[in-house]
Order: C-alpha cells, then structure tokens, then sequence
C-alpha cells in the first residue's frame, strides 16, 4: 500500500498529458476530468493524512533504491498535512475558474494546473533536497504558464518579473545545493541531518554559508521582507483563480523552512545558532508590518490583497523563527488560516472586477450582485485581519501566546497588535469605498457595457463560499486542529524517527552483499 | 586548475549579477544566464575536481571521479535552459505588446483595467 504516497505525484502528472493530448480542444472533458483529478486528489490526500495521524512515517523508495542512493518519498504529519490543503485549496479553486470561464480564456489552462499541483505535491512529500529543487522548478514553471494565462499586456510584463525573480531564487538554491554537496557529500535530507552534526565546528565556513543561501532562497519563495518585491505586481496582475492558487505557494517556502530548518539545520545545532533570532526574526516582522501598511495604502484592490498575503506571511515567518514546538503550531495554525483567507480574497476581487472599469479604490457605480460579494468580502476581511470570531483571531492569539517566553515578546505583540489595527483600518476603507460608497455614485446614463455587467456565475460564489465556510470550520475544530497539529510539531523537533525510516529502510544497494 | 575553475566561477557571477541590474530586458536575461552557466561549473566543481578518473565503481581502480554532480549539473542544464527559452519569450511578448523592454512597472501602473 505504499505506493499510495507518490499518488499525489503521479496522478496529475499523468493527467496534465492526457488533458492536452486527448481533450485538447473540449473545454468541458477538460472540465471533468480536472475535477475529478482533483476530488481523487482529496482523497488520496484523506487517506494519506489519516495513516500519518498517528505518527507513523512512511516511506516510498523510488526504483526501490535505498536512501541515501535512491531519491525518496517521505509522507509524515505535516507533508500529508500540506497535501491535504493543496488539494482542497485546488478544488475551490477549479470551481471557481470553471464557473467563472477563466479556464476558456487562454488555452492549456487546466493541463498547466494539474502540472503545477504536481510541483506543490513533489515539494511536499520529497525527502531529498535536489529533488524538492526539481519540484520547485516544476512547479514554478506551470506557474509562469499559468500567471500569463489570457494574456495582456501588464501581465506579460508582470510575468518578465515574476520569472525573472523566480529564475534568480533558482539559481541562488543551485549555488546552495552546489554549498552544501561540497560539504556533506549528500542531499538526502535524512543523510545530512546525521552528517552536520558530525562537521568539526572549526571548519563549518562551508555549511554556514549553504544554510543561509538556501534561508534566502526559501525566503523568496515565501516572500519575506525584503525579498518579496516580486510577489505584489505579480499576484496582482495573474488571473485571479491562479492568483489564490499561488496562495500556496508562499507556504510552500514557509513548508520548505520548517522542514529544513527543523531537521537538518535545528536551532540547536551549534553551526546554525543564532540565525534564525539574528536574521529571519526582524525580517519576518518587516514584512509583517510593510504587508500591512500596504494594505492601508495601496491604490488598487488587487494590489491590496498581495500586501494582505505578504502580511499573513510575515506572520506565519514571525512564528516560525522562534523555534519552539508551540510557535510551530501556530504557525501551522495560521498557514491553513492564510492559505485559506488569502485564496478567498483573490477570488473576491475578481468578483467585484468583473463588475467595474478597474479595481481603483475610488467609489464607483455598484458592481453587479454587491450584496453576495460584499457580504463575502465583509467576512474574508474579518478573517484575514485577524478580527473575532474566525480563525485569524485563534491564529494570531497562538502566534502571541508562543512568542510570550521569546527573548523579543514586547517587539512581537507591538507590531503584530498595531500592524493588526492596520489592517483592520485598511480593509475597512477598502470596503466602504468598494461597497458603501458605489450607493452615492449614479450609474452612467449611458451604459455601454450592459452585457459586460452581468452578475457573476453562481459556481464562483460557491467557490468563494466554500473556501469561507472552511475557514469556519478550521475556527469551529480550531481543538482538534492545534490538536493535530500540535502532533505535527511534536515530530518535526524529534526527527530520529524520520531519519531512521529513511537510511534504515532496505532497498537496492542498502547492503554491499547483494552484488550491484 | 583550481584557481583557474574558481576565478572563472566568480567572473561569470560578477558578470551576471551586473547585467541582471540592468534596466532592460535583454542584458537582464545575459545576466541571468551567465549566472546559470557560473552555477553549472559551480556544481561541477563541488564534487571535487579531478582529472581521468573513471565514474564508475570498478575492480582495480583506486581513484574514482564523483559521478553524482555530473547528474546534477545535467540536470540544472536541462531546466536553466528551458526556463530561459521560456523567459524569452515572455520578454518577446511584453516587448511586442507595450513597445517596451524595461524591466520595471510602467510609471503609471495600469492594474485593474478589465482584461
């Protein structure tokens, strides 16, 4: 039954073919059968998570050769946890592109999903540090498809930058991978969690200088300060289903940090110390406080969620560079929180897009079924700022309860509380301006583009709700949730057990004896 | 030889790096590139430089050549020289359709228009 782990891989690997071989020019087989790849997704990833929940890691030995030698796939708590909310972050996120017709506006849209859910998949569940370097590229070049999807001229141009930044990181992680091979003689991340501790701590220039090139590289995937420059004019200028799905691709860097930064490099290795409370710690809290200052002051609606998703991700970092099994949680906490939020969010500007002439914030006439989306925004932006009674509020109160032992607590509180009033202030602008205000301003006589303003399709706005109503739920089972997740944290900071299901597996080539 | 692999590594990152801060598309795609081609050799060296030694396990050879960077490096090859061809021709796209190739946003950007 092992098999079933390289199934989130394998799967829309061998879909996203079939989708542009066999149904290339019917939109609607496409349809069906992106879906249903994705609900198979779901539960391949249900059951997945449900083996893992109770601490047991599996391993899946690709050509059956042995770790270090072959590469692996490692499925525990929190890969299957990630797993999970792809595939049904994916889904709302199909359904939204379907009901909204984004997915006939350019071709090859649903072939180009499929391959970059198999990008975040293989970035999940890898247990080698070359091939999470694969995945990222797989991932990262579905997304350049998927960002110049229906094409223009501002997105083009945002897509030179976005690749561009992206092909940068890339090379950034080669020279780390190049670093870190120099000085371990291994990427296996199992392998070289036994391996650093074993470096003579005079001579660890080297191992030092791999560990913080491959922090920058993973910080430009999750957009930390001052490396995110890439992600506003991007986000804001890629369509708007793909916009919500690269709301997992920020935590994608956030997953690859914990992974990392828990196993191989731990805060308590002598070689590392300090390098997460000197360096990622300030630079979580700027991003944290600039994401919310933009979205105070951004002039455009779209721009103002990629500040929100650049705030919620200084949050998640914030947490995640103290280092504690209770900070993890939170921030495991509050990544499913800004997975979601974030997601919602894009959606619901495409809502109000497709209604108005642009997305200034400037009162114009009411967009077309206002009341559904403002209501939709109204709780999305509760969520996202962190306001009671969703799972904002829970998230950033685990966030502040962790970091109440931390050598900086009085920093963390000031600016998570007061970049939180921010955001408050600056959603609640946006929405009056959007919503409020569109009452007082006439529609022109003259309106031209009457067929154009037609409400949205009711798919979307089930899209948009059901990504809600799971933010509900993640507040409603927020016990069960930390629960778990508290579980996730417990074997990220005991990694034995990890490490000894990868090397002590057998395999080809485990033994000499076997005559390879 | 080492000296010779290692200043060639730090002038291609030298060059790149300058060309990638350019303004224009064309030399920041020349940059990106010669970046790619400095990390190449970057991961070819990490295995160790050697001369003559044979990749795989043999009987009666002592002296053996790590095969797994060459793997690497393909690999990086591979996918450095699809990414560029791809962020070419995006360039050429952004470049056709706005009659422009800077890098940066527009001075007014034009965000929102419905597309």
């Amino acid at each position: 039954m092992t098999h079933w782990i390289v199934a989130p891989i394998v799967l829309p690997a061998l879909l996203a073919p079939f989708i542009v071989l066999a149904a290339r020019y019917h939109i609607g087989i496409q349809r069906v059968f992106s879906v249903a790849g994705v609900v198979a997704l779901i539960a391949i990833a249900a059951g997945l998570m449900w083996q893992a929940s109770d601490g047991t890691i599996t391993l899946y030995q690709l050509g059956d050769w042995a770790a270090p030698f072959g590469i692996v796939v490692v499925a525990d708590r929190l890969s299957t946890m990630m797993v999970m909310l792809t595939s049904v972050l994916a889904l709302f996120v199909l359904l939204y592109a379907i009901g909204s017709e984004w997915d006939d506006r350019g071709r090859h849209f649903h072939a180009l999903f499929q391959f970059q859910l198999m990008g975040i998949m293989g970035a999940f569940l890898t247990g080698d540090l070359f091939n999470l370097f694969v995945f990222f590229e797989v991932l990262l070049i579905a997304s350049y498809g998927l960002m110049i999807h229906a094409g223009g001229n501002a997105r083009l141009r945002a897509g030179v930058q976005y690749v561009l930044f992206n092909l940068l990181g890339s090379t950034l992680f080669l020279f780390a991978l190049g670093s870190i091979y120099a000085e371990t003689g291994t990427l296996n991340m199992a392998d070289l969690a036994q391996r650093v501790t074993l470096i003579d701590p005079a001579e660890t220039v080297g191992v030092r200088l791999a560990a913080v090139l491959l922090l920058l590289v993973f910080a430009i995937k999750a957009a930390v300060l001052p490396l995110h420059f890439w992600l506003p004019s991007s986000y804001a200028e890629a369509p708007a289903p793909v916009a919500a799905l690269f709301a997992i691709m920020t935590k994608v860097g956030a997953y690859a940090i914990i992974r990392v930064y828990t196993m191989v490099f731990s805060p308590d290795l002598e070689v590392t110390a300090g390098l997460h409370t000197t360096w990622l710690l300030p630079a979580a809290l700027a991003s944290l406080a600039i994401g919310m200052i933009g979205i105070l002051a951004a002039r455009h609606f779209d721009r103002l969620v990629a500040f929100a998703i650049i705030g919620s991700m200084g949050m998640v970092m914030v947490s995640i560079s103290l280092f504690t099994p209770t900070s993890i949680t939170a921030a495991l906490y509050y990544t499913v929180h800004s997975t979601l939020a974030g997601a919602a969010l894009f959606l619901i500007v495409d809502l109000v897009r497709s209604g108005r002439a642009n997305l200034r914030l400037t009162a114009q006439p009411v967009v077309p079924g206002a009341v559904l989306t403002s209501a939709l925004f109204f709780a999305a932006a509760i969520a996202m700022a962190g306001l009671p009674p969703l799972s904002g509020f829970l998230g950033k109160l685990l966030v502040l309860d962790a970091a109440f032992d931390s050598t900086s607590t009085a920093w963390i509180w000031a600016i998570v509380l007061i970049s939180s009033l921010i955001a408050v202030v600056g959603f609640s602008r946006a929405g009056s301006v959007l919503f409020w205000k569109a009452k007082a301003t006439p529609a022109p006589e003259e309106d031209a583009t009457e067929e154009d303003a037609a409400a949205p399709a009711t798919l979307s706005y089930v899209a948009v709700g059901g990504l809600l109503s799971l933010l509900v739920a993640h507040t409603v089972f927020a016990g069960p949730a930390t629960r778990y997740m508290t579980g996730v944290s417990e074997q990220l900071f005991n990694p034995a057990p990890y490490i000894a299901t990868v090397l002590e597996t057998p395999g080809k080539l485990s033994t000499p004896t076997e005559g390879y | 030889m080492e000296l010779l692999v290692a200043s060639a590594i730090g002038v291609l990152t030298g060059g790149g790096i300058y060309l990638m801060l350019r303004l224009r598309t064309f030399p920041v795609i020349l940059g990106i590139s010669l970046l790619t081609y400095a990390v190449n050799v970057f991961l070819f060296a990490s295995g160790r430089l050697s001369i003559g030694g044979p990749p795989i396990l043999r009987d009666g050879v002592e002296f053996y050549a790590d095969p797994l960077p060459q793997a690497l490096v393909l690999t990086a090859i591979v996918i450095s020289f699809g990414m560029t061809a791809v962020v070419v021709m995006i360039a050429l796209g952004a470049y056709l359709g706005a009659d422009d190739d800077s890098v940066d946003d527009p001075a007014e950007p034009s965000t929102g228009e419905v597309k």
